[in-house]
């Protein structure tokens, strides 16, 4: 077994010399500022692992509050050998190819609803990857000619937009997450994906959250087939949602 | 600052188009009442409270009213004839009618009725016209920041914690705070009773958060010597129920746009329109500031390209505004510093968009907001960006001034985020204080030629809505490119023809009588 594995890469941060540990973090303590804080803060950063902390900046900000900025040095360090990252695997394509691979292999258009379910009212991310326009440069799926794209909009009722997905056949469900305040978003998802179970749609349509607090590896345990965070664009998921309709198929 | 050159008559032309297609829309609606329009009076009237399954009573008094298909007369009169006949306050009208105990009718005595609603109106109107010289003596007493003022956002859920971040804001530099709601609030066709401590993204209006929230304020401003305002959300299904409670609690502001729920909340615009008309008139009485939500058509259309439709749609909501008796210094017209970081020269930008629009509203109180769509986990450019949109604001002279977060990408503020921001702002307002005072723009350059094109795109757009009215263009998309339809959307259920004998008594003792309509 032992021979299998590939070479051991521990690292830590950097701050000027390889090694060095050096990190930043700023914190406010619910007291107001005196020297016991101050003593208080250091102690603090010394337990979450940072050696030589140092408060560099301490302000009160009234009410009983006060801001600290520390540095320290890192004593973790890790072994980037050892750890093994969820992410969906597929190929990036660009719009004409994904196109051309839709007409290929559908031979129609593929049907993507998408909605922020639920109390969420922020479309901002649903818009990015959905509406014409897209977002900084990357044009939105209604631009894709092999893709008909439905954007329902904000506070969509998991219910309502499971009807609308039977409705309009959807291959593909996207649905967008931006408010995660007590984690909510956690229980919204996990609402939709209980309704499609009940309903017997999971296993027919592909299933994709997206929020900027949604990693592929969270996507995966709320019972999602893929999540994507901040930085993804229509392209990303349109690659994706055709990769997995090709897989499903060929199974 | 020398003013950019601007051509007056075009700006005429620009807004006399949006004066008329305002009060198109207003003839059209002023034959509709509706479900929240009705409690907003019946609140005002002085209903209260919750039935035992926490449903308000202005909603169990103005659904009977619906059952018995007596919404179309209004529901003041039929109100105030059962106070008469039954010798029942209103509060005990509204018990009775919710237990079942009571079935309400047209009023025996119609023009007896009317009466006595218009002396109960009356009172309602001392009341708030008592908080209003109230604010004025206060801020006559302990004074007020100097503008732009530093607006801050709480959003805890928890009205109590936010009592708590409230009073640090103050305490910190902050000259307004607002209260976010929970999100999905806006959705609800009710407004939730007495103090929340459970919200999603934000924290439930409801008068009793309210009440807690202007107590704590007061109670701070007296302390750091500066009248601390309060800003809540008259948007959504119950804009004018809203309203009503702000103005009974003095609230000093509210979010309160004539489009933004038809084109972002998907909320009918019939119903919106004729909320808006409602709300924004208890809000004058009141002295409210409104804020309108032009910042938000930037978040989806880009900031450089739409810059029009900001123009656009603040001068519409300028005239809107006059109809519900605003007067200028209680329109808090909103823009927001949105464009595209990457984009070159896009501070030359939005230094000419900010400078218009303070050209353009030379008396509003102007509401600038700060970037958001741009807005990154990279907290460091974060405070950049925010920097730079400071320096606009001060240097246009802008009012009311949405503090900028370095955190705005990933969570609803920390309180060091707050403390960051307001020491950043206090830097830019502090160092560069008289700058605008001592620079001008170049004759026909770059930021002038910029701010006379979004004038000409302005102008030309207003002409093409007043063609099509509103409704259409709303229905094509113009604003914010998202598209609604009159009869598409939630709340068109609560939209109600009014009788010929319809009657209420709000608009009469509330709008100035220059702007008296029905």
């Amino acid at each position: 077994m032992l021979d299998t594995q590939s070479p051991e890469q521990w690292v830590k941060p950097y701050g000027d010399t390889l090694g060095d540990g050096r990190v930043q973090l700023s914190f406010t303590l619910p007291v107001a500022l005196d020297e016991t804080s101050k003593e208080g803060a250091k102690r603090l950063a010394a337990m979450m692992g940072l050696e030589e902390p140092a408060v560099v900046h301490c302000e009160d900000m009234g009410q009983g509050f006060s801001f600290y900025v520390v540095y320290g040095q890192c004593k973790h360090q890790v072994d980037l050998a050892s750890l093994s990252v969820v992410k969906p695997e597929f190929e990036v394509m660009e719009k004409d190819a994904i196109n051309a691979l839709i007409a290929e292999k559908m031979g129609r258009r593929m049907v993507v609803i998408g909605a922020c379910i639920e109390t969420d009212a922020h479309t901002v991310g649903i818009d990015a990857i959905m509406n014409m326009k897209g977002f900084n440069g990357h044009k939105g799926l209604e631009s894709y000619h092999e893709i008909r794209a439905i954007n329902l909009g904000a506070q969509v009722d998991s219910e309502d937009l499971v009807a609308r997905a039977i409705e309009e056949k959807a291959d593909v469900i996207l649905v967008s997450q931006v408010v995660t305040q007590k984690n909510i978003h956690l229980d919204n998802l996990t609402k939709l994906s209980d309704l499609l179970e009940a309903e017997g749609l999971r296993d027919k349509v592909i299933l994709v959250v997206g929020g900027p607090r949604i990693s592929h590896e969270l996507a995966k345990e709320l019972g999602y087939d893929a999540g994507f965070g901040t930085k993804s664009y229509a392209e990303d998921v349109a690659s994706f949602a055709i990769h997995e309709w090709i897989n499903r198929k060929a199974a | 600052m020398t003013q950019l050159q601007l051509d007056p008559a075009q700006i005429d032309r620009a807004r006399d188009s949006a004066r008329r297609i305002a009060r198109q829309v207003f003839d059209e609606m002023s034959q509709f009442t509706t479900t929240t329009v009705e409690r907003a009076t019946l609140r005002l009237l002085g209903i209260d409270g919750v039935d035992e399954n926490a449903i308000p009573l202005p909603n169990r008094v103005v659904s009977h009213l619906q059952e018995r298909e007596l919404l179309p007369y209004g529901a003041a009169t039929i109100l105030a004839g059962a106070m008469r006949e039954q010798a029942l306050s209103a509060q005990q009208v509204a018990e009775a009618v919710s237990q079942g105990t009571l079935t309400l009718s047209r009023p025996r005595d119609e023009s007896a009725a009317r009466q006595a609603a218009e002396t109960q109106a009356r009172a309602m109107c001392q009341r708030i016209a008592t908080q209003r010289a109230q604010r004025a003596e206060l801020v006559k007493n302990l004074g007020e920041g100097r503008t732009p003022w530093l607006y801050l956002i709480v959003a805890t859920g928890n009205i109590h914690e936010d009592v708590v971040q409230a009073r640090a804001a103050a305490e910190q530099g902050a000259d307004i705070i607002a209260v976010i709601r929970s999100t999905g609030q806006s959705l609800l066709d009710y407004v939730p009773y007495g103090a929340t401590t459970e919200g999603f993204g934000g924290t439930y209006a409801t008068q009793e958060n309210f009440r807690l929230m202007r107590a704590a304020l007061d109670e701070v401003g007296a302390k750091v010597k500066r009248y601390i305002r309060l800003t809540n959300y008259c948007s959504g299904l119950c804009m004018p129920e809203i309203a009503a409670m702000g103005a009974m609690e003095r609230l000093d502001m509210m979010l309160n746009d004539s489009m933004y729920g038809i084109i972002f909340r998907d909320i009918n615009m019939k119903r919106t329109f004729i909320d808006q008309f409602f709300s924004r008139m208890v809000n004058a009485y009141a002295g409210i500031i409104i804020n309108t939500g032009e910042d938000n058509y930037l978040t989806t259309a880009d900031a450089y390209e739409a810059a029009h439709t900001v123009l656009a749609s603040q001068l519409i909501n300028e005239q809107f505004a006059a109809l519900s008796g605003l007067k200028p210094e209680q329109m808090g017209l909103g823009h927001a510093f949105e464009i595209n970081p990457e984009l070159e020269n896009g501070f030359l930008w939005e230094l000419a968009h900010a400078q218009l629009v303070r050209q353009v509203f030379p008396d509003a109180s102007l509401k600038y907001m700060p970037p958001t769509k741009h807005m990154t986990g990279n907290i460091f450019k974060g405070q950049v960006q925010d920097t730079l949109f400071n320096i606009v604001s001060t240097v246009t002279q802008q009012n009311i001034h949405l503090l900028g977060m370095m955190t705005e990408a990933i969570h609803t503020p920390f309180i060091q985020d707050r403390f960051l921001a307001i020491q950043n702002a206090k830097y830019v307002f502090g160092t560069m204080k008289d700058l605008h005072a001592e620079i001008e723009f170049k004759r026909g350059g770059k930021i002038e030629q910029r701010a006379q094109a979004v004038l000409a795109q302005t102008e030309t757009m207003l002409a093409q809505i007043e063609t099509m009215g509103l409704p259409s263009a709303i229905g094509k998309g113009l604003f914010a490119e998202i598209s609604r339809t009159p009869t598409g959307g939630k709340g068109l259920d609560g939209v109600i023809q009014k009788a010929t004998d319809y009657y209420n008594p709000f608009p009469h003792l509330m709008l100035p009588t220059g702007a008296r309509h029905a």
